[in-house]
Formats: C-alpha cells, sequence, structure tokens
C-alpha cells in the first residue's frame, strides 16, 4: 500500500476517535441551558467526523486515480536513504534540543548552539566568518524581540542571570 | 468610491506605511529570489513581525508587499539562473532562462518588470473596480449564505487541486477544520479536544501552523535534497543592456494587455491563483501567436516572457478580491494574510469596507505604491540584487529553521509551541512526500471557526438544519459546492473508462 493511503488510514482513525468522541463523550458534562439549544458544541464535529470518514475510506480505497500516471514527485520517499536523511534528522533533532534548552540555557547561547550546530551538520568549517555571523545575529534578534518587540526573553544561561 | 480612495491615500502615504511598502517589496524581493523559498514560506516568517506592528492596515501593506516582491524576486532567479524561487515564476524561466543565455539577460530583466509593473498595476485597477461591486453584493448575505459561501469556497480549492489530487486535497481541509475546533471555541466556553493537554487550551496558533506546513517543510526538503538549493547552472554572468526596443515594447504590449486582464480573473477564482494563472497565460499565448513568433516560443520569446509575468503578478492582485471582499482566502497565501487580520482583530468579511475604510483603501493603493518601487528598485539595482543568490546553503538552512522556531516562539511565547512546531513539520513533510497538497489545510484550519460560527448561528435562528431548505440562496451555494468536488473527480473516471475502452477495441 503506497504512502498515501497509509496516510488515509491513519486519518480515518483519527476521524473514527474524535467522531466517537463528539457523538458519544462530549455532550456528558454539558450544562442543562445548553441542551435546550438547537446547536451544541458537539454538533459541527459531528458533522465533520462523519465527512471526514467518507472522505478518508474515499482516498483509502484508491478510488480516484491520476489520469496519465503520476507525475514524478519532487523526492521519492522510497529511496530515503539516497537523500541527506541523516542530515534532515540530526537537524530537527536540534530543533527539538533547542526547545528544550532554550529556557535554561538563556537566549543567546541557546540560539548561538543551534546556529552554529545546524551549520557545521551541513558542512560549514569555515569558523572565522560562522561564529561572528552567529553570535551578531543572537543579539540582535534578542535585542529586536526584547527591545523592540517586547516580548521576554532570558538572554543569559540560568546560572548567570 | 472616491472618497475610499482619498482615504486610502492618506493611510498609505504616512511615513510608516510607506517605509512597509518599501520594506515588504525590498524583503519579498530578496527572499523570493533564493531557490526554493516560495512566498508562503517568506509570509509565514514575516507574520510575526507584522502582527507585533499591530496597526492592521501597515501589517497587511507589509505582508502585501512581500508577497508580490516575493512574486518579482523569484522572476529573477528563473531569468538568471533557471532555478524559480517560486511555482508561479516556472514559466517565466520557459522563455526568460533561453534570453539569459543568449547574453541578453537584461532584456529579459526588463521585459520581466515591465510585465510585472503592468500585470500588478492593471490588476490593482480591476481591484479597485470590482472589490467594491462585490462589496455590496455581499452586503446582503446573512450567516447561512456565509457558512454556504465558505464551504464553496473550501470546495473551489480542492477541485482545482488537480487530477487525482481532489480527493487528498478535500481530506487536508478536513483535517484542517478538524484541527480548527480544538481548544475553545469562540461560541462555547468549553475547551473541546484537548486530550488534557494544557497548551492546546486555546487550540493550535495559526503562526506554528503556517510555519510547519510551509517554512519547515521547505527547510527539510532543502536539506534532503541538496540539488534543490544548488544555484541552478551558472548564469550569464554580466548583466549588461538592460534596453528594449521599441519593436519588443510594440509586441509585448497586447500580450501584457491580455494576460494582465486573464491573470486577474483566474486570480479571483478561489484555488486558481497565479501558479496557474502564469501556465495557462503562457499557453494562451503560445497558441495566438502566429509562424514565427510561435516557434520562437520557448527559445527566448519576449512574448513567452511578457506572458507568465504579467498573468501572475495580476493574479497576486485577483487573489485580493475574495479575501479583501467575502474574508475567504481563495489561496495559501492570502489564507496566511487572513490569518494575521484576524490575529490583529480585524473581521474580515464585506464590512470591512464600510466599517474599516482605511485598511480596505490603503492596501489597494498600497499595491500602486508597491509595483511603482518595484519598478524603480529592480531596474538599477538587479545585478547587485542577484548578488543574493550566492548565499551559502550552510548559512540559509539554519536560518531558515531558527527563524520558524523564533516565529513560533514569538506568537505563543512559550517553549512547547516548539515541540509542537517540531512535531507538525515532520507530519507536514510525510503528508508532502505522499503528494497531499498542504494549503486546503490551512485554509480550513483559518476558515475553521467562522464556518463553525455563521454554520452554529444560523442553526440557533432556524431552530435546526431547516436553513439550508429555506433559504434558496444558500441551497444553491451548497449544490454548487458538491458540484465543484465531483465533477473534476467524475470527468476524469469518464475520460479513464473511455480510454480504457478503446484500449481494449484494439
Amino acid at each position: 500500500m503506497a504512502l498515501d493511503r497509509w496516510i488515509a488510514l491513519v486519518l480515518l482513525l483519527i476521524f473514527a476517535v474524535y467522531g466517537y468522541t463528539a457523538f458519544f463523550t462530549m455532550d456528558a458534562g454539558l450544562p442543562p441551558f445548553m441542551q435546550r439549544n438547537p446547536v451544541w458544541p458537539s454538533t459541527f464535529p459531528k458533522v465533520l467526523s462523519v465527512i471526514g470518514i467518507l472522505v478518508a475510506l474515499f482516498v483509502l480505497t484508491g478510488f480516484e486515480k491520476t489520469v496519465g500516471g503520476h507525475r514524478a514527485p519532487e523526492i521519492d520517499y522510497r529511496r530515503l536513504t539516497d537523500y541527506k536523511l541523516g542530515q534532515a534528522l540530526i537537524l530537527l533533532s536540534l530543533m527539538v534540543a533547542y526547545a528544550l534548552l532554550l529556557r535554561p540555557l538563556g537566549f543567546i547561547l541557546s540560539s548561538s548552539l543551534f546556529l552554529i550546530l545546524s551549520a557545521a551538520v551541513l558542512g560549514e568549517r569555515k569558523w572565522l566568518v560562522l561564529v561572528p555571523v552567529v553570535l551578531a545575529t543572537s543579539v540582535g534578534v534578542w535585542y529586536l524581540v526584547q527591545q523592540v518587540l517586547g516580548i521576554f526573553l532570558r538572554p543569559l544561561p540560568f546560572f548567570v542571570g | 468610491m472616491f472618497e475610499g480612495i482619498l482615504i486610502g491615500l492618506g493611510t498609505a502615504f504616512t511615513p510608516i506605511n510607506l517605509l512597509m511598502v518599501v520594506g515588504g517589496c525590498l524583503i519579498g524581493t530578496f527572499i523570493g529570489m533564493l531557490p526554493g523559498l516560495g512566498p508562503m514560506s517568506i509570509i509565514a516568517i514575516m507574520i510575526p513581525v507584522a502582527i507585533s506592528i499591530g496597526d492592521p492596515s501597515a501589517a497587511l501593506i507589509l505582508l502585501a508587499g512581500v508577497y508580490y516582491g516575493a512574486i518579482f524576486g523569484g522572476s529573477t532567479s528563473s531569468i538568471l539562473i533557471n532555478a524559480p524561487g517560486v511555482a508561479s515564476t516556472v514559466a517565466t524561466s520557459f522563455d526568460g532562462y533561453p534570453l539569459a543565455r543568449q547574453g541578453k539577460a537584461g532584456k529579459a530583466l526588463t521585459v520581466a518588470a515591465i510585465a510585472s509593473f503592468s500585470g500588478g498595476t492593471l490588476g490593482a485597477i480591476l481591484l479597485m473596480i470590482f472589490a467594491p461591486m462585490l462589496v455590496s453584493v455581499a452586503l446582503l448575505f446573512h450567516s447561512a449564505e456565509y457558512f454556504a459561501l465558505m464551504v464553496v469556497g473550501l470546495s473551489a480549492i480542492a477541485a482545482f487541486a488537480g487530477s487525482g489530487q481532489v480527493g487528498k486535497a478535500v481530506l487536508m481541509t478536513i483535517t484542517g477544520l478538524v484541527m480548527a475546533t480544538v481548544g475553545e471555541g469562540a461560541l462555547f466556553n468549553l475547551p473541546r479536544f484537548t486530550m488534557g493537554v494544557m497548551d492546546l487550551q486555546s487550540g493550535f496558533s495559526f503562526i506554528t501552523l503556517a510555519m510547519a506546513m510551509f517554512a519547515l517543510p521547505e527547510a527539510i526538503y532543502l536539506v534532503l535534497d541538496p540539488g534543490r538549493s544548488n544555484t541552478g547552472q551558472s548564469g550569464s554572468g554580466q548583466i549588461t543592456d538592460l534596453r528594449i526596443t521599441r519593436d519588443e515594447a510594440r509586441r509585448i504590449t497586447p500580450v501584457i494587455g491580455r494576460q494582465s486582464v486573464q491573470g486577474f480573473l483566474i486570480g479571483v477564482l478561489p484555488g486558481a491563483g497565479a501558479t496557474i494563472a502564469s501556465f495557462l497565460g503562457y499557453a494562451v499565448e503560445r497558441n495566438i501567436a502566429k509562424g514565427e513568433d510561435q516557434a520562437e516560443f520557448g527559445k527566448g520569446s519576449v512574448k513567452g516572457l511578457a506572458a507568465p509575468e504579467s498573468a501572475n503578478n495580476a493574479a497576486c492582485t485577483g487573489s485580493f478580491v475574495p479575501l479583501l471582499t467575502l474574508g475567504i482566502p481563495g489561496s495559501g497565501t492570502t489564507a496566511i494574510l487572513l490569518g494575521a487580520l484576524i490575529a490583529l482583530n480585524v473581521s474580515p468579511g464585506p464590512r470591512l469596507m464600510v466599517d474599516q475604510p482605511e485598511i480596505f483603501w490603503s492596501v489597494i493603493i498600497s499595491m500602486y505604491l508597491g509595483n511603482v518601487i518595484l519598478l524603480a528598485l529592480n531596474l538599477p539595482l538587479i545585478p547587485y540584487i542577484a548578488k543574493v543568490l550566492a548565499i551559502p546553503r550552510n548559512y540559509l538552512i539554519p536560518f531558515i529553521l531558527f527563524f520558524t522556531l523564533m516565529g513560533a516562539y514569538i506568537g505563543q511565547n512559550n517553549a512547547t509551541e516548539l515541540l509542537i512546531l517540531v512535531g507538525l513539520g515532520i507530519a507536514a513533510t510525510v503528508l508532502r512526500f505522499a503528494d497531499y497538497p498542504l494549503a486546503p489545510l490551512l485554509i480550513g484550519f483559518i476558515l475553521g471557526s467562522m464556518l463553525e460560527d455563521n454554520f452554529s448561528r444560523s442553526m440557533q435562528l432556524y431552530n435546526g438544519i431547516g436553513f439550508i431548505a429555506e433559504r434558496p440562496m444558500t441551497l444553491g451555494l451548497l449544490v454548487l459546492a458538491v458540484i465543484l468536488v465531483v465533477l473534476p473527480g467524475y470527468r476524469a473516471r469518464r475520460a479513464r473508462l473511455r480510454a480504457e475502452g478503446v484500449a481494449d477495441g484494439d
């Protein structure tokens, strides 16, 4: 089964759970005054879940076929290992690490680390250019966000300030 | 209308808004030129900035500037290095790149600039004429018609998804609508479908979703396939002579005129937009052209270059018609603009022109300004701006990732949001692998709450689902929506069956 039909299957399951919640469990806590309303918070989700399940089934069964063959995909997921999959996964992990370390390490350090490490993963080796550019960006963005946009970002690690 | 134009002139010519036009056009041109980065990613990254400006007119002017700047910038990389930065400028490279290879890069850039300028300006004039007319009709609509109209918009977007894609597009739209029901709705003060996650209490953030659907997969694709960001074939090097001859000007004038109008009309349709407009414009002009002219298409014809360029710019402007008059976006890009407007507490719809004419008119006026600025900036500066194409990939990708993270963080001020961003981004990349269109998901998400509000209001008013039968216009629109979705599949199926039948007969 091709990937697009697997996705349809996953969505079908999600819609099924969603529909089950809308039809059977959601209205339990509904205050009595709302029950006399023609629309409940669950009304629209009920409609959506029914349509969603039907459409997911339609895609799952492969009823609709492309006329004249498939166009070449930009990236063929069947040969994913031919691409720079490792790099992509490392970069995604770096993003997760960034999310977790942003508060404890402070904005400037974590952003600089993120930018330097991800450039290094991609193969950048000219540190003398990279590091100053990255530091200038981190400090510059911090200044813009904190001072111009007025959103608090802790700049330094927790043990400094 | 003249009153409105005056208000628009007054608002658009304030120093801050002028700065927004210039800034937006510049940023759009620069980033639009980078191969592999589409206007949706750029606008998604720019939203947090626009929202923090606070003034809706200024924010919309900025984002609109980025939008047509990006389309303009995309044509430069199409012509110079045959690497379109934007899908809607792919057709530009058909004749633009051959011209550049013949050493006429300067001429090609001039033709593209003039065609874009004319397309954009004619589009803005048409917008100014059509939008108020549409508004006066739309003001008669009730929530039932709104509900139906949004359904039509959503189905039209799915219907234009291409052959074999309609089911997938509808599925994505529904997924977007389902995601919109997560969290506390405006109508009922009850948290829904949060699965006990505190951070979902207020629902998914539209900025995070926009980044996750467009900017992040784009960046992952750039990482996976280094060939995408590779600066293509090296261009002709020097851009020397920017002049075009009188004869060439005479030949492209009718092309520009036709394609501006056609592009605008295609842009107005939900789901069509700049990409379809540019390809169709190119195809139509090639068919109209005769003899020598037609043979030249694809080998460096100025007509073949002018057609997609005027069409895509006019279509960009055209896509603002449903956005500004009905509050219904017809494309991913205008959906993002709509999301930004909602975030700024502007309620889009036909009342926008009546209640907040300064927003409505200043955006239109700023389009004229933006086009003039693009022309003025780009003609003399093109050789220098083209240097941007040399930004190394090792810098480009980390910075895109960093700015998506920043955008999600600024929007919610919450580190969990970053994890949601990465999760949704991975999901979006997998969807893209399987050739699912992502714009319908975002459009569904943005229209979701409005759709539900209007649906619930009509239900309350008519005490049940009866409103569909009682209001003929609602019924008509809903029938149209069903036809839009079913027809392409039915026709494709019939064509396939007929093709198979012929094969059997052989």
